[in-house]
């Protein structure tokens, strides 16, 4: 028992040791590893590189930015957990985190509470609807990705679709909120079916979609190897029907697992990021977008993603709200809900006390795969 | 019809990847009773090595053949760093022992490779083969093909090798396997080497039609444990039949009735053949050591 | 002996919760105790289950999320308050038990392990593609505990933080309570038998498959319990409480700590609890020292932390 309480109490000292003095605490909870490590990992290094960097140039009005950063595996308990950690004993002013939705909501509770800031990088429209008064977050809502695949459909005179998607919460968010919006631009889903985050073979529920009467697009939200699969299956069974991939699988990593020739034709939602190259000088979001992917590409040696945008914006908001609020958790929000029109990679950004996401769908652009690049639709 | 026909060619593909996985089991169960749950590591080992060393600029099949032969390497240390000294321990603490090795090696990995997804080019092309309206790219007859080999490869190893008897002998009884003067160190080392070598050449197989990615593992690793056990743990054929068996149940389930409860239908059916088979489809009634 | 030792293997362990918070520097040590608490709770009924009877079920995360799901979804469908919702839970997840538990207890070793598992990812699957229900992979809210603004009123002002380290402690106090009381029970000493030899065990005229019932649908009530208080404290739930890994975590903790004793378990629950929060420092190589813990102590000290460690100071067996 004397042991047991001995190393109870060792483990407790270990664990406050970490707990130190700083200039301007910045805490993150992001799931850099785990079945979400898709979204986390570029976040985490997107964050730790921007903090150097601002750090390096000298911090916010002289003052250096302290990072705080925990993994918390994709797992919501853990999220709660390290979020809690990061108010009650770090003590930091304002969180940036929660990479899946999952995470998200359990993490801001926490903030809730303890009356910090807290930008989310998740994507459901939950998260800032109803608008909570400390809650922030960038990446557009699933829906907003739902609406710009139908507008773009709806050019092309596109009604009846067959839906795939991922049973992961990605997948299955975009589905539920596809569904939901699809009425709104005439487009009626004459089948939806779904396939597991680690499913090896998509042909079966291709076979039904295309073996439905009518169809005339298929639409797949998903992310992870699923979308890759998807891809070949449907080049395999020579399926002759336009595909439509959501943002999460907006990254050249993408075109390179569904192979250049499978993913001919594919059209999907994506940011000025992935298109930086091709955008036009006069394009606002160009000089952000192109110095992003170039610190990024060059430090860590892999092409940057949607999602290190999405952290990237969410930095770049708390760090200028800083630049007024200070080390004031409250002076912090209030100047974050004031930003106006914040260039970001992901669109730009206007917060107002009933918008707590200040994106328009503009932000998205309709991006089309040919010969193996990015080509802009609109 | 044609759409039969796509379901059951999507059944066997995925099937035959699960059948390469429960026959991985195989071999370590035979020699130790011990199932091995790090056996889905050793598959993303022998796809993530693959992939690594291919794009270091090695040919495929040298790429390949190195990560077999890495892979087994680390089969051989799990054994003999791992399971050897906990020889005797009870059934529980040797699962949380192969658990905890996964886990490690799943870490080892995300910090030797990376948290991407790869994937190297299909042997093949990817050119599909028609078949009666139905398609089959050519990547799944390796597949396939692998896993039938590798099952001939293990049944007459068991059945027509001294060596493979040996396996068997000792775990059956490891004194008495020893006092007829079997090396039982040796035989697993073998059984180690090969399990992991038979794991990692699923990975290569596998790779260009599912990704490969360090956590990869763990769902494969749970199929194939299901695979196994429904066909019965411990004999080739029930790995084959099994494995074929839960992707065919996958993929007709996903075609006819509902692609969300295709792993739910999988999961009921291996339910109510273990309540009417409590040893499997092949198993053979042996005494249990929990 | 015997009595005086459950009794102060209690007292302990209830010092031990009372005396910890002395030292706490921050409100999170409270959430970090909570936790192992409650995972203490569903590991201890996981002694029952594998340290008593002998019997392994990777699918226990399915009741927690039963229960779990249950203080989700009863307030807000069935108007039940969330305290009622917990026996809700608990009484689904015994019926359950008993219902999968008949034809699966007849399943030896891994063939026990498999069929718990299916069953195990049969609940998270559902939690997970009933979407319009549960809110999917995504979640769902949980209404908080009226108990807390109760003893508000009473004048008693705790944060959530010591609210929850305390109801947890008491639950689990409870559980370790039922548990050290069932080991001495004429039943506790029928599944011990069990456990040493199934065969035996019938010749002495046991009922063997009700007793590994018996067992099986207590440590699924705590198992349930324990997902009900975690969701309460979370205020949200999502799948991953029944899944495959919350299962795996929950038989490493009562294996790692000691599956033949109790306060094993617990110690147990503790050491992975606290282990990635630690860790933290080097997160980067987390799961390189989780799969190193495991594997060592299961090598040096087979029996589980507790009971080895405490065999070797005295210097005898157990």
């Amino acid at each position: 028992m004397k042991l047991l309480m001995t190393t109870a109490v060792s483990a407790l000292v270990v664990l406050g040791s970490t707990a130190a003095m700083a200039d301007i605490k910045l805490g993150a909870s992001l799931s850099a590893s785990g079945p979400a490590a898709f979204l986390g990992d570029p976040e985490a290094k997107t964050i730790e590189m921007m903090v150097d960097q601002i750090n390096e140039a000298g911090g916010i009005n002289g003052e250096k930015i302290d990072l705080v950063l925990y993994d918390d595996g994709g797992d919501p308990n853990k999220a709660r957990t390290f979020a809690t950690r990061l108010v009650e004993d770090d003590e930091v002013v304002a969180i940036i985190g929660g990479s899946t939705t999952g995470t998200t909501m359990s993490i801001l509770s926490v903030a809730e509470d303890a009356e910090v800031p807290f930008i989310s990088l998740a994507g459901a429209i939950q998260i800032i609807d109803p608008v909570r008064r400390w809650v922030f977050k960038t990446p557009h809502t699933d829906r907003m990705a739902c609406e710009k695949i139908f507008s773009d459909m709806q050019q092309k005179g596109i009604t009846k679709i067959g839906m795939i998607s991922g049973t992961d919460g990605f997948g299955a968010s975009m589905q539920a909120q596809c569904k939901d919006v699809a009425p709104k631009y005439a487009i009626e889903i004459l089948a939806d079916e779904t396939y597991g985050p680690q499913d090896a073979d998509m042909t079966p529920q291709l076979t039904k979609i295309r073996n439905t009467d009518g169809v005339q697009a298929i639409l797949n939200p998903g992310f992870g190897q699923g979308p890759a699969i998807v891809t070949r299956n449907k080049a395999q069974l020579g399926i002759d029907l336009p595909l439509y991939e959501s943002h999460g699988v907006a990254s050249d990593g993408f075109i390179k697992l569904a192979g250049a020739a499978a993913a001919e034709g594919v059209r999907l939602p994506g940011t000025a990021l992935l298109v930086a190259a091709i955008l036009p000088d006069s394009d606002p979001q160009k000089p952000v977008v192109t110095a992003y992917k170039a610190a990024y590409e060059a430090k860590y040696g892999e092409t940057v993603s949607t999602f290190g945008g999405y952290a990237h914006d969410a930095v770049d908001l708390m760090t200028n709200a800083m630049k007024t609020g200070g080390s004031d958790p409250a002076a912090i929000r209030d100047a974050l809900e004031a930003t106006q029109g914040y260039v970001g990679t992901t669109g730009i950004y206007s917060f107002s006390p009933e918008d707590h996401l200040g994106l328009d769908l503009s932000a998205f652009k309709m991006l089309e795969i040919r010969d193996g690049g990015w080509t802009l639709i609109d | 019809m044609d759409a039969l026909l796509q379901f059951m060619l999507s059944g066997v593909t995925v099937g035959a990847v699960y059948a390469l996985v429960a026959l991985g089991f195989t071999i370590i169960y035979n020699a130790s009773d011990v199932v091995n749950f790090a056996q889905g590591e050793f598959v993303m080992l022998g796809g993530m090595i693959t992939v690594f060393t291919y794009q270091a600029g090695l040919p495929l099949p040298l790429a390949a053949v190195l990560a077999i032969a890495i892979t087994s390497l680390v089969g051989v240390a799990l054994n003999k760093l791992a399971l050897e000294p906990a020889r005797g321990a009870p059934v529980v603490s040797l699962i949380i022992i192969t658990i905890g090795a996964s886990i490690f090696i799943r870490g080892a990995a995300q910090l030797i490779f990376d948290k991407q997804l790869h994937r190297f080019p299909s042997f093949s092309g990817d050119a599909p083969i028609h078949i009666f309206g139905a398609t089959l790219v050519p990547q799944s007859l390796w597949v396939i093909g692998g896993a039938v080999l590798v099952f001939i490869a293990l049944w007459l190893f068991f059945t027509k090798t001294l060596t493979g008897k040996a396996v068997l002998a000792t775990a059956n009884n490891r004194l008495a396997a020893q006092l007829v003067g079997i090396n039982t160190g040796w035989v697993m080392t073998l059984s180690f080497a090969l399990s992991a070598a038979i794991g990692a050449l699923a990975g290569v197989l596998v790779t260009p039609i599912t990704l490969v990615g360090y956590d990869v593992g763990v769902g494969l690793a749970l199929k194939g444990f299901a695979a196994a056990m429904l066909g019965g743990m411990g004999n080739p054929k029930g790995a084959l039949v099994g494995g074929i068996s839960l992707g065919l149940l996958e993929a007709l389930t996903a075609g006819y009735l509902s692609s969300q409860y295709k792993d739910a239908v999988a999961f009921i059916v291996i339910l109510a053949v273990l309540f009417v088979m409590p040893q499997g489809l092949f198993g053979k009634s042996t005494t249990e050591r929990v | 002996m015997k009595l005086s030792s459950k009794w102060m293997q209690l007292a302990a362990l209830a010092v031990l919760v009372a005396v910890l918070p002395l030292f706490f520097p921050s409100g999170y040590y409270y959430r970090v105790g909570a936790l192992i608490f409650v995972n203490g709770l569903a590991v201890t009924g996981l002694v029952i289950l594998i340290g008593y009877a002998g019997q392994i079920s990777l699918g226990h995360a399915g009741f927690a999320g039963i229960g779990g799901y249950a203080c989700a979804l009863a307030p807000a469908h069935l108007g039940l308050p969330p305290s009622l919702s917990i026996l809700l839970g608990a009484v689904i997840s015994a019926l359950l038990a008993m219902l999968i538990g008949k034809p699966i207890l007849r399943l030896r070793g891994y063939y026990l392990a498999v069929a718990t598992l299916g069953f195990g990812i049969l609940v998270s699957m559902v939690l997970t593609n009933e979407r319009a229900l549960t809110g999917g992979p995504d979640g769902m809210a949980v209404q908080g505990l009226a108990l807390r603004k109760i003893l508000r009123g009473w004048g008693w002002k705790l944060t959530s933080g010591e609210f929850w380290y305390i109801l947890s402690a008491l639950a689990m106090l409870v559980g370790v309570w039922i548990a050290l009381n069932l080991f001495q029970s004429a039943t506790g000493r029928a599944m011990r038998a069990l456990h040493g030899s199934e065969v035996a065990a019938r010749t002495v005229g046991i009922d063997v498959a009700r007793l590994k019932l018996q067992a099986f649908v207590i440590s699924a009530v705590y198992a349930s319990v324990a997902g009900s208080l975690l969701a309460l404290q979370n205020q949200f739930v999502t799948p991953d409480i029944a899944g495959f890994m919350h299962s795996i975590e929950m038989v490493t903790m009562a294996v790692l700590g000691g599956v033949g004793s109790v306060l094993g378990a617990v110690t147990g629950s503790a050491i992975l609890t606290l282990l990635p929060q630690v860790l933290t420092v080097f997160a980067e190589y987390e799961q390189l020292v989780l799969g190193l813990v495991m594997i060592l102590v299961m090598i040096f000290l087979p029996r589980g932390l507790l009971p080895s460690i405490a065999a070797k100071l005295k210097g005898r067996g157990e």
